[in-house]
């Protein structure tokens, strides 16, 4: 492969190497896509654990007075709500309603902040929230000061434990606390983005080798393996989380994609607010569903969904799911097409293929 | 690696002549690079095909591969159990991972395959 020197390597790049991955690029990081192979990988975080590297992710901090406001203005979750060390999900959308990203908000304090984004948009977002912060908020790009492991599967608790003097009982779903992990310094954070129990663990970018291979130590034996971009993206199919660039960008809504619960339409203003107050009166055209393929073939992005010879939607992820055995992917189709239970006809490389529209997600853990 | 009683194409197929019939399947570098295999679509026997024409296709976790076949001829067997083993492409690409037979016409399509040789400095050259 050639050398770029344009394309950043993440503080574990030696590991990812050392561990024989397979290394492409993606969002102009080098990425592994996958280490042992992607159904592998996948199965082990179902069933014990998995570590990934998400080093790439962008983080930003916003504080000073009037933190709080600028969030709550720029984004369509009620910030006032979010209690400091708890995170809740939202996004940044555009005047019409659109996604520029999709993100998490950690509250520290009542005015400090941390968001996190997609590798593939953080100098974007970084942008956009600087043209509105008119109240002259403090907002820096702390992206490298992290390197960030994303540990995942039900053995996970189990396995940090062993490296951790921090009650990790006492972390809910979507909280968060500073402690330590091997001894070094880490924000470990009950997140993930796989539909399994898990934490992400932002460190000092020095310590993250050392972590990353305390948790492989640990791990290994109860089943824990390195992860990469492929099972990522596997495992956040099946428990149907949006992905930027598929389910979600500056075409579509929260509202068309499922994600309207992320939408305070009657906390406050936000920019956005007015044209999804619009588009929810007028009533949505079309929504995001979730099919399997009844016929051979995975339906990928950008394939069509037809109905008498007309394309009247498009896929907008699909793979193979590990769990279910069968191909499975999302879709947007007109409202009056997304029932469950109902066919849809999709054109996959030529050929029209089956599929019936299923509950989302397609996988759901056992709590 | 690659075994010097095949024969190999730029598109990463290999060739098993059998009398006069071909057997082909994908190599060990083609498989690697698609990762997992999930899915085979192959021809049915009977159908003729001009070599280089797409046969079928392979489908990964990942990504599709579409297979072209190095030789013209008629399709006479295609390899059963790929359709709910498809993991023997990953498992022995060179071997019980074949795809398909085909009865070849010309004897001039099998010189602009390579030898296992050739095929390992076309892979070190990088394609």
């Amino acid at each position: 492969m050639a050398e770029n020197t344009l394309v950043r390597r993440t503080p574990l790049y030696d590991a990812h190497q050392a561990a024989g991955g397979k290394l492409v690029e993606f969002a102009g990081w080098q990425m592994p896509v996958q280490y042992s192979g992607v159904l592998q990988e996948h199965r082990a975080v179902r069933t014990a654990a998995g570590i990934f590297d998400v080093s790439h992710m962008g983080e930003f901090r916003v504080s000073g007075k009037g933190a709080e406001g600028f969030l709550q203005a720029m984004t369509p979750n009620d910030v006032a709500k979010l209690k400091p060390g708890r995170i809740h999900y939202s996004g940044l959308l555009t005047e019409q309603g659109t996604y520029v990203d999709d993100l998490l908000i950690y509250r520290f304090a009542e005015e400090e902040f941390l968001l996190v984004v997609n590798a593939a948009n953080a100098e974007k977002d970084l942008a956009w929230l600087q043209g509105h912060n008119d109240a002259g908020v403090t907002l820096e790009d702390v992206s490298s000061d992290y390197g960030l492991i994303a540990l995942q599967g039900p053995k996970a608790e189990a396995i940090l434990s062993e490296l951790t003097s921090t009650d990790l009982t006492a972390i809910r779903y979507y909280a968060f606390v500073e402690g330590e992990v091997s001894g070094r310094a880490t924000l470990i954070s009950r997140t993930g983005y796989t539909g399994e129990d898990g934490f992400e663990l932002y460190l000092a970018p020095e310590d993250a080798p050392a972590v990353w291979d305390r948790l492989l130590d640990v791990g290994g034996p109860a089943g824990l393996v390195p992860a990469g971009l492929g099972a990522r993206d596997t495992l956040r199919m099946e428990a149907a989380m949006a992905l930027y660039g598929h389910e979600i960008d500056d075409t579509t809504t929260p509202l068309e994609a499922g994600l309207q619960w992320v939408v305070k339409l009657e906390a406050s203003d936000f920019v956005g607010r007015q044209a999804l107050v619009e588009i929810r009166d007028a009533g949505l055209t079309r929504k995001l569903v979730g099919f399997n393929v009844e016929g051979r073939g995975i339906a990928r992005q950008g394939h069509k969904v037809i109905a008498e010879d007309e394309e009247v939607g498009f896929v907008t992820s699909g793979t193979f799911s590990p769990t279910l055995e069968r191909a499975i992917g999302m879709a947007y189709v007109p409202v009056s097409m997304a029932t469950i239970g109902a066919s849809l006809s999709l054109d996959i490389r030529g050929k029209v293929v089956p599929a019936v529209i299923v509950d989302l997600p397609f996988y759901k853990r056992a709590k | 690696m690659y075994p010097d009683t095949l024969r190999y194409s730029k598109d990463h197929e290999w060739v098993r002549v059998e009398g006069d019939v071909c057997v082909i399947g994908i190599t060990h570098y083609a498989q690697d690079e698609l990762g997992e295999v999930v899915f085979v679509e192959v021809p049915e026997p009977g159908q003729e095909f001009d070599a280089h024409e797409e046969i079928g296709t392979i489908e990964s976790v990942k990504a599709v591969a579409e297979v072209f076949t190095p030789v013209t001829g008629e399709i006479v067997e295609v390899n059963a159990a790929l359709a709910d083993s498809p993991e023997l492409i990953n498992q022995d690409p060179h071997g019980e991972g074949w795809l398909v037979k085909v009865r070849f016409s010309s004897q001039g399509d099998l010189d602009g395959l390579m030898d296992s040789a050739a095929y390992e400095k076309f892979l070190e050259d990088g394609e």
